[in-house]
């Protein structure tokens, strides 16, 4: 199967959707013929247009405030959200306005929208150009999630939540834009709410989303050598949680660690722990375990900012100490 | 772009309105006035929970302003939203059973006051954030010109929305992209609880203008007027002349909610007198539509006492009518998706 990067899946994906869908349309800070920061969407304005691509001035609640009436009119709206760090300039227009028209409407309206965003540090940019915050818009009732974890994942799910009739906040690892993935050149969609399981394992489930699924895989890999078998799973969706899949592999492992690039604290990680202990406590053996970012905010300095976020070296450690049955807590 | 700036007061071309107009622009006027003597009196008697806000002495504004539209036109509305909702057609029954959280309220009860919406008559919903809907309304107005459709959206908010940064940005995309958008500022003299003098620094109109966007003031009592100018305006929006910015002064009879009834605090029972004795906007034009023939003080009790009518029913019916079963408390969070829509090929 041929290879591309995640940004060409990306590009991929809106392209198709936007020839199937004439009223789809993007939206955002330089992304007709810059193609953003990025460089995600360069070629879309050549063949759509600056009518179908469109360049915002640098008001973020404006241009998403502006999707969410044009998706309650009739069009399909894609918004560029250059960094998941700006959710906190949309928050209004987002989680009071977008994720609740089809609920104060009683079903009489709805938002079919897409922001597309990014996660992820250690890219040396600092606090406010390196926050993983997927769990602030998970907890809103009314919005979607996605997380890919390649290239493969990264099409299918836009294209599919490009067509939902639901908010769609898509958060793309941007340390990620340029690796390689198999897909497909025939077309096909991921539906929500279908957990992948990327490789068997028996003795436990490394449950991993967006840049941690690589992290799950390679601490794997570590503990294949030393004979344990770690199963790696990857939620694809937060909002739908694929929850049967998580919990069926956790029956069978018996232990789990959940691993997610968000803040530790009040994250990712704590929910799905809690819903393994809830409803798969009596196949456990040992506490679920959560691995997060570090709760401090993201440091500059590489030597710190390394420190932050889950290894496959620490995953790796802790999956051990949970199979030789010792009691510990996460960092 | 080359710049449209001047603060006109006046416009240009006149609408052709005969009898049957004038008559239904006072009937939607007594309608509003109706609606909220009757939702004021629920609130009061207890029958009524939670909060909400009298749109009565503002009716020229709605009824002026969506007379000039069809139902294919959209508005956006505020916390402050009845009058908007009744202006652009919207049924007493589905009203109050939407206020007292009633199955067949519009929104099935789950919005209540301050966020009814008619999506039947092109009323995207009342807000409860002082501004949130401005980028709503701009963006139904991209929609429009995106699709090629020749529909308007007009965005109601009141003068304390206009300390909300959204409305800058927004009012910058509209005029850059000449969106068929009118921004219809309700300046009622107060922002809550707070005079507009002491939250609004300059002109409001000027900042309208600052973006290249032609603004315009306008007595918001004299429902003529502002009719006039909207239905100019609209005309010309579909005429790809877009977006517009009107300042309608106006004035709140009530609190800024039912709620607010000790206010000499903020405003004299002497200011409040004078506004609603001498520049009532139904009062005026009652007197307009006798003086000019179109009806006689008769014909308007029998429309006043028709209209009251209907208010008693209707809120008799939604009183009586069923409560949404507990069932539904989680039916809406998100939408349907066709199954067939997410399949390749689909």
């Amino acid at each position: 199967m041929r290879e591309i990067t995640l940004s060409q899946a990306v590009n991929e994906a809106l392209a198709e959707e936007m020839r199937r869908d004439p009223t789809t349309f993007i939206l955002g800070e330089d992304v007709a013929e810059a193609g953003t920061p990025f460089k995600v969407l360069s070629g879309l304005v050549e063949e759509f247009g600056t009518e179908r691509v469109i360049d915002t001035p640098i008001s973020e609640p404006g241009f998403l405030g502006i999707a969410v009436g044009a998706a309650m009119t009739g069009a399909r709206p894609i918004v560029d959200l250059m960094f998941g760090d700006f959710l906190y300039l949309v928050m209004d227009q987002l989680c009071n306005q977008a994720a609740k028209q089809q609920y104060m409407s009683g079903g009489k309206l709805s938002v079919p929208m897409v922001v597309r965003t990014n996660l992820g540090a250690t890219r040396r940019s600092g606090a406010q150009h390196s926050q993983s915050l997927h769990a602030l818009v998970a907890h809103i009732p009314g919005l979607k999630v996605a997380m890919p974890s390649s290239a493969y994942e990264a099409k299918g799910l836009m294209k599919t939540a490009i067509r939902d009739n639901n908010p769609v906040v898509i958060f793309e690892d941007k340390l990620m834009y340029q690796e390689k993935a198999p897909v497909p050149e025939e077309e096909y969609l991921i539906p929500f709410g279908e957990a992948n399981i990327k490789r068997q394992g028996t003795d436990i489930t490394l449950i991993g989303t967006s840049s941690m699924v690589q992290v799950a895989e390679a601490a794997a890999k570590i503990l294949e050598a030393e004979g344990i078998s770690a199963e790696v799973v990857d939620p694809r969706t937060i909002v739908p949680l694929d929850e049967e899949t998580l919990l069926k592999s956790v029956r069978k492992t018996s232990r789990a660690i959940v691993i997610d690039e968000g803040h530790q604290s009040y994250g990712i990680t704590g929910e799905i722990a809690s819903r393994l202990n809830e409803k798969a406590f009596y196949y456990l053996d040992a506490p679920v375990l959560r691995m997060g970012a570090m709760d401090v905010p993201v440091p500059f300095s590489p030597v710190l900012e390394d420190l932050t976020v889950p290894t496959p070296e620490g995953v790796a450690e802790n999956a051990r100490r949970l199979c030789a049955g010792e009691m510990i807590h996460a960092a | 772009m080359t710049a449209k700036t001047s603060t006109k007061t006046k416009a240009k071309t006149k609408p052709i309105l005969g009898k049957e107009e004038y008559l239904r622009m006072y009937t939607q006027m007594a309608r509003i006035r109706n609606f909220e003597d009757n939702a004021n009196q629920l609130y009061l008697a207890g029958k009524m929970q939670g909060l909400t806000h009298m749109y009565s002495g503002e009716e020229a504004v709605a009824v002026g302003i969506c007379e000039a539209l069809k139902d294919s036109d959209r508005i956006t509305s505020t916390h402050r939203g009845h009058g908007h909702c009744v202006a652009k057609g919207a049924n007493y029954k589905e009203m109050f059973c939407e206020l007292l959280g009633k199955k067949e309220g519009y929104c099935r009860g789950k919005g209540g006051s301050m966020h009814i919406a008619d999506q039947s008559h092109g009323n995207l919903g009342a807000n409860a954030i002082v501004g949130g809907s401005m980028g709503m309304a701009t963006g139904s107005a991209l929609r429009s010109k995106l699709l090629g459709k020749d529909d308007v959206t007009v965005c109601f908010f009141g003068d304390g929305a206009t300390a909300q940064g959204l409305l800058y940005e927004v009012m910058n995309m509209a005029a850059l992209w000449d969106l068929p958008v009118i921004y219809a500022c309700e300046n009622n003299g107060y922002s809550e609880y707070t005079k507009t003098e002491e939250i609004a620094a300059g002109s409001i109109t000027a900042r309208a203008e600052a973006f290249g966007i032609e603004a315009f003031q306008i007595d918001g009592q004299d429902v003529l007027a502002v009719n006039e100018l909207a239905t100019e305006l609209v005309a010309r929006c579909r005429n790809n002349e877009g977006p517009f910015f009107i300042e309608l002064l106006t004035y709140r009879y009530h609190g800024h909610h039912v709620g607010d009834i000790n206010r000499e605090y903020y405003r004299s029972k002497q200011e409040e007198a004078d506004w609603k004795n001498n520049r009532d906007p139904i009062i005026r034009f009652r007197g307009w539509l006798v003086e000019q023939g179109y009806a006689t003080e008769e014909e308007i009790e029998s429309m006043n006492n028709e209209i009251k009518e209907d208010a008693k029913k209707a809120v008799a019916y939604a009183e009586a009518a069923a409560y949404p079963d507990i069932s539904e408390v989680d039916m809406h969070v998100y939408a349907e998706t066709d199954p067939a829509t997410l399949r390749v090929g689909g």
